[in-house]
């Protein structure tokens, strides 16, 4: 797949440039500059109220910047008219972070919802094959299917949602602080779940946390947003070498401490199970 | 990059170019329609493939039981991936007959009426229970809470009620006199207007707009209450929930509808003088004077007693319903609208129940 990738001369699927958000007289986001390459798992974290969701917002179309660029697949996603970003659209996938499944529909109507949207012609088998095993993907059982959102526990409307977002098998992922709310079994099994996806879809995946196991697990890299812009895009260790306050306090409270130690048994056992090596590339580009 | 294809080679079938959702072509019509029976599929001329595409091939492989060849690291790694998703899943609700249906439908309608009918008396007890309490124990009158529903119930209501008000005692002269013209007895259109407003017109018309307009506010606020868990906090805080969000808007609406009901039938009242001095040519002291003379005090006590009753019954429908939120927001939204119904419906039996009432007592 390389139509889009190539028009940017990079592989770069996200490309955020000179970003400015404001509500009023309030300013979330001054000249802000972010990157996302293909096939990479780039976590976005930041404190509350730094505008994590608006940027994501704003990536989707579902805020338009008050300045700035933003580019998805290549193409520029601003001023676009609604019928122009529909193809961008059908490439890819929103996990909104309540779920936001129609609640008048079932969990399989629900993941049939863009394929009806989109692939009309397709037969109604084939669709209920689609929305079924896309459900079974996505951790849920089979008895999920004909229920409504409303009968669901959090942890299961997560799920649903994220087969509702890889229902078209998108090439890129939004997800929302997917792992919040759900207990340390479920954000562990979801965890595992978008790593396991990533690998077999080759998905590029943009992932809103809080939840430091996450940042340590499955992202490849990390962005930090603080003062109103993307102070620092790498792998964790090289944030950590970084002298920002805020990265250091974030990483090294606590939290972060044991979140790191759990993941480094895990490395651990990862390797002793299997010789791979687990590779750290990526360079860090520092800014603000 | 080309669309998915497939080509079949003395039964083996042979995958090529872009297996995937947006790209798939006719293949599944085309493999549906495949004749006898396939011995081998191969996807070494597969360039791109995602889970749909993957789906498919792993459905014929499933079917026919025939070996795969030629895939690559990737497309196996996906085949495999559909392969253990693969298991049956109810798409949709189970399915009853119609007839069956229906009458599930009637009996659990036949069945929620009754049950909201125990559940609202059930809260009339609670609330005059609430209401001893406070009697007993008048510091624990919330007056903040009571002031601010009156503004909200009343005040607040004046200029949408009068407007109401006034025209309908416009079209009730305009109606009459032409009916009465017929008879040469125009000047009755005068006790047409009298009477029925305050007997009738004004308490009913402002309960169904005060059930409009604070019935649903009441069901939709405390509803939401429910909803960010701020009545369960009362609880735990040790504030009644019956005290603090019903007695207040139960109170001011039973206090308010008298008051808003004889302001309605003035209104109506002066809307009829006018359209009967422009249109009729009666002037306003003969049409104040025969007021006087054919509306009996009776008429406005009806009006004046039926209105608390009425008042009681909204804001106990709009309370009890929005106490029964539960689960999701889309519940608000039943429970507002169950409220509005069931008050106006309430009240107009009720409304009938006093007719017959005040005229075997020979109030009429």
């Amino acid at each position: 797949m390389s139509m889009a990738g190539a028009e940017t001369g990079d592989d770069i699927v996200i490309d955020v440039r000179g970003v400015r958000n404001q509500f009023g007289a309030q300013v979330v986001h001054e000249d802000l500059d972010l990157a996302v390459r293909r096939g990479e798992i780039l976590g976005v974290v930041g404190g509350s109220g730094t505008g994590k969701s608006v940027l994501l917002r704003s990536i989707i179309g579902l805020q338009t910047p008050a300045a700035g660029e933003i580019t998805v697949f290549g193409e520029p996603m601003i001023g676009r008219e609604d019928t122009e970003a529909q193809n961008v659209r059908r490439r890819w996938g929103v996990l909104f972070q309540n779920g936001a499944l129609f609640s008048t529909l079932t969990v399989a109507e629900n993941v049939q919802v863009p394929l009806r949207e989109y692939y009309r012609r397709l037969d109604a088998q084939l669709l209920d094959e689609i929305a079924s095993y896309k459900i079974a993907m996505s951790g849920l059982g089979p008895e999920a299917g004909p229920k409504y959102p409303s009968e669901l526990s959090g942890g299961m409307r997560k799920r649903a949602a994220l087969a509702r977002a890889l229902s078209l098998d998108p090439e890129l992922l939004f997800l929302d602080e997917p792992t919040a709310g759900l207990d340390p079994i479920g954000a562990a099994a979801f965890d595992a779940l978008i790593k396991s996806l990533k690998e077999t879809l080759g998905l590029t995946v943009f992932l809103i946390t809080h939840d430091l196991d996450t940042l340590y697990a499955i992202c490849d890299r990390v962005a930090v947003i603080a003062d109103r812009k993307v102070v620092a895009v790498g792998t964790i260790a090289e944030l950590l070498a970084l002298d920002q306050p805020w990265i250091q306090e974030y990483f090294n409270g606590p939290r972060g401490r044991t979140a790191a130690h759990g993941a480094e048994t895990l490395h651990e056992e990862a390797e002793a199970r299997s010789d791979r090596p687990v590779a750290a590339q990526a360079n860090v580009d520092v800014r603000g | 990059m080309s669309g998915a294809a497939f080509t079949n080679e003395d039964g083996v079938l042979h995958f090529r170019g872009t297996m995937t959702l947006a790209r798939l072509g006719d293949v599944v019509e085309r493999v549906e329609a495949i004749d006898g029976q396939p011995k081998a599929v191969d996807l070494s001329g597969i360039e791109r493939i995602d889970t749909v595409g993957a789906w498919i091939i792993h459905r014929l492989v499933r079917d026919h039981d025939i070996p795969v060849q030629g895939a690559d690291s990737n497309t196996a790694r996906l085949l495999e991936q559909v392969a253990a998703a693969d298991r049956p899943c109810n798409v949709r609700p189970d399915h009853t007959p119609p007839f069956k249906r229906v009458l599930a439908q009637v009996g659990s309608a036949v069945y929620e009426a009754g049950s909201t009918l125990h559940g609202l008396t059930g809260f009339f007890g609670a609330t005059l229970v609430a209401a001893w309490g406070v009697v007993r124990h008048p510091r624990r009158f919330r007056f903040n809470a009571v002031a601010r529903q009156f503004e909200v119930v009343g005040i607040e209501a004046l200029a949408i009620v009068g407007l109401m008000s006034f025209l309908i005692g416009v079209v009730i002269a305009q109606q009459g006199a032409i009916q009465l013209r017929q008879f040469g007895a125009e000047v009755f259109a005068i006790n047409l207007i009298g009477r029925i407003t305050f007997r009738e017109l004004g308490v009913l018309m402002t309960a169904i707009m005060v059930a409009g307009r604070s019935g649903s506010a009441f069901a939709a606020q405390i509803g939401s209450m429910r909803l960010a868990e701020e009545v369960d906090a009362m609880r735990t805080i040790g504030v009644s929930p019956m005290e603090a969000l019903v007695l207040p808007r139960v109170l001011s609406t039973v206090l308010l509808m008298p008051l808003l009901g004889f302001y309605a039938s003035l209104l109506a009242l002066l809307g009829g003088g006018l359209f009967t001095w422009i249109a009729l040519d009666i002037p306003p002291v003969t049409f104040v004077s025969r007021i006087r003379e054919v509306v009996p005090l009776t008429d406005v006590l009806t009006g004046l007693i039926k209105a608390p009753v009425f008042g009681m019954i909204i804001a106990m429908a709009g309370c009890f319903q929005g106490m029964q939120v539960e689960g999701s927001a889309e519940s608000v939204g039943l429970r507002t609208t169950s409220a509005v119904v069931q008050s106006i419906f309430l009240v107009i039996i009720v409304n009938a129940m006093f007719a017959v009432f005040f005229a075997s007592i020979g109030w009429v």
